[in-house]
């Protein structure tokens, strides 16, 4: 299983770029909590109050109060505070006293509930950064990864307590990483992982420690916050909380003015801008552009507090994260809500598989003492509106000349606030951001070897639409091992081809002897899931034992098209 | 930088052909504005005699053969150049664009852009990675970010006569289509604004194909029965294609769709039904590409639409006949036997 594809010589060592903590930004934001979270109330409802104009506020106040309540009785998460109920049932109460009261008084009022509500989300929202904290929990974090990982590589539990802490080729980085490490000091860094699993989190706030740079603030779900000591992690490393079950209009705009304050005081950020988690498996293709936009909004902030102030503005630097795993312990859960979901537009209950903090720690152990590969691939940084970045941070165009980014913002001559022309920006770097995705996306053999044997099944079946194509009965599921390899190898020689033209990348476990890596590959494919999603029997046949979890693994390697090889 | 970005600057016209001279013309109104030819010889006559293409030049109207004074000096271009010549056209320009830049271009063509040594054929067919519109091409080949279209019954040299007409500015941006109705605007000349950038393009695109069909049917001495029943056939064609390439059954349905397939279709001022006609009335393609001043768009766009379809799997009737006329391996007089008992099925199915 341990296949020698990293050069073990070479251990990339990051020193921190900015080893004196009081100059992070983030500690800067943490010292003034209340001022800051006051600031992003004020401009909140500044916002709303402008968004709202058309409409009334009271209807928006009357749909939020709606909505909180029924998210109380229908989904409620052991972190939610326990005044929420009493809270929101106050509002609506004065909101139907205000009903008898004449215009221009119960404006005042409306006005009065908006600001209370603002507050609460902004409090809410809010990290609880303490640098004395983050230095106790990075050294746990990296401690633990390290420990953990040495374990796995000694395949002896004692070796957890062994100093060594060299990097195992378990997790991969690869990618920019010293590109990314230049221009966190040049300017504003803002990642955006794909977003798989809930160790996510967890293992980005690691690569973030491990390649020096100083902490982020990040956008973790609140679900995240349920467990304790999930909670206590996330709060050390800088987390604010991103409540996806919260859908109104004040909640969002209080959402995006926290994130697009914290990046304009150059605090790097990082935000999962798929939203939740790939429920198919698929890479994102589409983006949620909320959190997105503030990266866009303060970039054109910068530019105009910069010519106010007669400064050098700060530049905002986009990097996309590719996180590739054998195997996600969600997998099961996630795809079945997809398939759920898929054709209803209903309701439904974001599941939550972290519930305690045994369930986590049994999940670490397991995952990091049986040990398989992780890779994370820092993407090349681009600007807020997709161009490449070189390493002095000016914007590249097709010919490698230096575009002033801030002409992005320009009508004649001067910067300007133009929502609909941000907005259409926005959409062109999700866009970007997608297709980085994909070129940065590693294909392991485990991905290879569930998206050979999905495909071949679904030739086969060419008449069976998704649905019944998963629930093909199990003498169907069997497949002989010399098809399987034959269209496995062209597979292969395609995603080769993509990543010569650089629109893929591969594994180093990828290359070589074509048995050895369908071997891989069966090994790891969902390496810890009850039943397995492949297999290859006694009798050499490649046997599929749950449909649901091949597609799954097989969707990561959709949207290249490699699809119309398999005949 | 910030002295020449003021509203004074001139707005750049880039391509001096018939539909470029009358829109340098109609911005002259209320704006100075410069004129790009790449023939030295037409901005040698453009400033001496004020005249080009047969249209008196606008004393607002300065004649250049630099792509260098126009990136600098103006804040918004429309190029308007034949299809073929764009791509070329937009990396000579490109040095000079910065994303400050407003284009809204004037050209209803497609551009092909094949990879070196790609031979269409049945197993590598033209995808439409291959084909892209003028905005994909601005976009492509510079930094500029803030493109529109100009799409409309626009017959040059009715324009040129001072006669009333309407076209639309197609953007993403509301910026553009602000910009392009506030300079082009006139109590002749009406600017509707579509946020469906793609669509109206193709509409453009798409209805010089018609067009030719059109020319053919006038010259066959064919009446109006025939030639609303192309029109009306024609345009369920470009539906699909338009579909097909990314834009929405709504554009279609305006003045840059039906609007101006009308006005191709009936008029013999345009450049696609004159090659239409001329087929018909027995020329060859080779004679009267000879002859023909400036470009027919059309035909260019059928081959491309032809090899499409085929990549798409839809059925494209119209411009597959018209292929096969162009390629003599059917006569006009064949053609029109065989589209009376081409099998239609349901009249309008994409609503």
């Amino acid at each position: 299983m341990k296949l020698k594809d990293f050069n073990p010589n070479q251990k990339p060592k990051y020193p921190p770029i900015l080893p004196r903590t009081k100059h992070w930004p983030i500690v800067q934001l943490a010292k003034n909590r209340k001022a800051f979270v006051a600031e992003v109330a004020q401009e909140s409802i500044e916002r709303i109050i402008s968004l709202t104009n058309k409409k009334s506020l009271k209807e928006e106040l009357e749909t939020t109060v709606y909505r909180e309540k029924m998210r109380i009785k229908r989904n409620p998460w052991r972190v939610d505070p326990r005044d929420e109920k009493s809270f929101w049932e106050n509002v609506q109460q004065r909101l139907i006293e205000v009903e008898a009261l004449p215009d221009a008084e119960s404006k005042g009022v409306h006005d009065k509930i908006l600001g209370e509500i603002v507050s609460r989300y902004a409090e809410e929202i809010a990290g609880n950064f303490k640098p004395s904290s983050y230095r106790f929990a990075r050294r746990v974090v990296t401690l633990g990864f390290a420990r953990l990982l040495n374990a796995a590589r000694f395949k002896g539990p004692w070796a957890v307590f062994r100093g060594n802490l060299d990097l195992d080729d378990k997790i991969h980085i690869t990618g920019y990483p010293e590109h990314v490490r230049k221009l966190a000091q040049k300017g504003t860094v803002v990642m955006v992982p794909t977003h798989f699993s809930n160790l996510d989190s967890v293992l980005i706030g690691w690569v973030i420690q491990f390649l020096g740079l100083p902490p982020f603030i990040y956008g973790a779900g609140l679900n995240l916050f349920n467990t304790k000591i999930f909670a206590y992690f996330m709060n050390s490393l800088g987390a604010y909380k991103v409540d996806r079950r919260k859908k109104n209009l004040i909640y969002l705009e209080t959402l995006k003015v926290y994130s697009k304050l914290a990046i304009s005081r150059g605090c790097h950020s990082l935000f999962f801008p798929g939203g939740t988690r790939s429920r198919s498996g698929n890479i994102e293709k589409s983006l949620k552009l909320g959190l997105l936009s503030t990266t866009v909004e303060s970039q054109r902030f910068l530019y105009q507090q910069a010519e106010k102030e007669n400064a050098t503005p700060q530049k905002i630097f986009i990097v996309p994260v590719v996180l590739n795993y054998n195997f996600v312990l969600e997998a099961p859960g996630l795809i079945s809500d997809y398939l759920k979901a898929q054709g209803q537009e209903r309701y439904y209950v974001e599941s939550d598989e972290f519930t305690s903090s045994y369930k986590i720690f049994t999940f670490l152990l397991k995952f990091f003492t049986k040990g398989s590969d992780i890779s994370v691939t820092i993407g090349k940084p681009i600007d807020i509106l997709g161009n490449p970045v070189d390493e002095e941070g000016n914007s590249l165009d097709r010919n490698d000349q230096p575009i002033n980014t801030r002409d992005y913002f320009v009508s004649e001559g001067k910067v300007t606030v133009d929502t609909q022309r941000e907005e259409e920006y926005v959409r062109i770097l999700g866009k970007r951001i997608v297709e980085e995705y994909h070129i940065h996306n590693r294909v392991f053999a485990s991905h290879l070897v569930a998206f050979t044997a999905f495909e071949l099944l679904r030739v086969r079946n060419v008449k069976l639409d998704l649905y019944t194509l998963l629930r093909l009965p199990e003498e169907d599921l069997v497949l002989d091992y010399d098809e399987f390899l034959k269209t496995f190898m062209k597979l292969r020689k395609k995603i080769f081809k993509l990543k010569k033209k650089g629109r893929i990348g591969t594994a180093h476990h990828l290359e070589g002897d074509i048995d050895k890596v369908i071997k891989h590959g069966l090994d790891n494919v969902g390496l810890y899931h009850a039943t397995r999603p492949l297999i290859r029997r006694k009798d050499g046949k490649i046997a599929i034992l749950d449909m649901n979890k091949l597609y799954y693994y097989h969707n990561r390697l959709n949207g290249y098209g490699l699809e119309k090889h398999v005949k | 930088m910030a002295l020449k970005n003021t509203s004074n600057n001139p707005i750049g016209v880039i391509g001096a052909g018939s539909f470029g001279t009358a829109i340098a013309n109609i911005l002259a109104e209320n704006n100075d504005v410069l004129l790009y030819s790449r023939k030295e010889s037409v901005v040698e006559t453009i400033t001496k005699t004020r005249k080009n293409v047969g249209q008196d030049i606008h004393d607002r109207v300065t004649a250049t053969h630099d792509l260098e004074l126009i990136g600098n000096q103006c804040n918004v271009i429309f190029p308007i150049v034949p299809s073929a010549n764009f791509r070329e056209m937009m990396r000579s320009l490109a040095p000079f664009l910065r994303p400050y830049h407003v284009l809204i271009h004037g050209t209803k063509g497609l551009d092909i852009n094949l990879p070196e040594g790609y031979k269409i054929s049945a197993r590598t067919p033209l995808t439409r990675e291959h084909v892209k519109t003028m905005s994909e091409v601005i976009t492509e080949e510079s930094s500029v970010v803030r493109v529109g279209a100009l799409a409309g019954p626009n017959l040059s040299k009715e324009m040129a006569a001072h006669q009333p007409a309407a076209s639309v500015v197609a953007s993403h941006f509301d910026e553009v289509i602000y910009t392009g109705q506030k300079l082009l605007k006139s109590d002749r000349f009406l600017i509707y604004g579509s946020n469906d950038l793609i669509g109206i393009e193709l509409c453009g695109v798409l209805k010089n194909i018609i067009a030719v069909g059109a020319g053919m049917i006038a010259g066959l001495g064919l009446g109006e029965n025939s030639r609303a029943l192309l029109i009306s056939r024609g345009m369920v064609e470009m539906i699909y294609i338009g579909k097909a390439l990314g834009g929405n059954v709504n554009a279609f349905l305006g003045l840059a769709g039906i609007g101006d397939l009308i006005a191709t279709c009936s008029s013999p001022l345009s450049r696609n039904y004159t090659v239409g006609y001329r087929l018909a009335k027995g020329e060859s393609m080779d004679a009267i590409s000879g002859s023909l001043e400036e470009t027919a768009e059309g035909i260019n766009s059928i081959e491309v639409i032809k090899s499409l379809s085929a990549y798409y799997k839809i059925r494209v009737p119209i411009t597959e006949t018209l292929h096969n006329i162009i390629h003599g391996e059917m006569t006009v007089k064949e053609a029109s036997t065989y589209f009376m008992k081409f099998p239609f099925r349901a009249e309008i199915d994409f609503l």
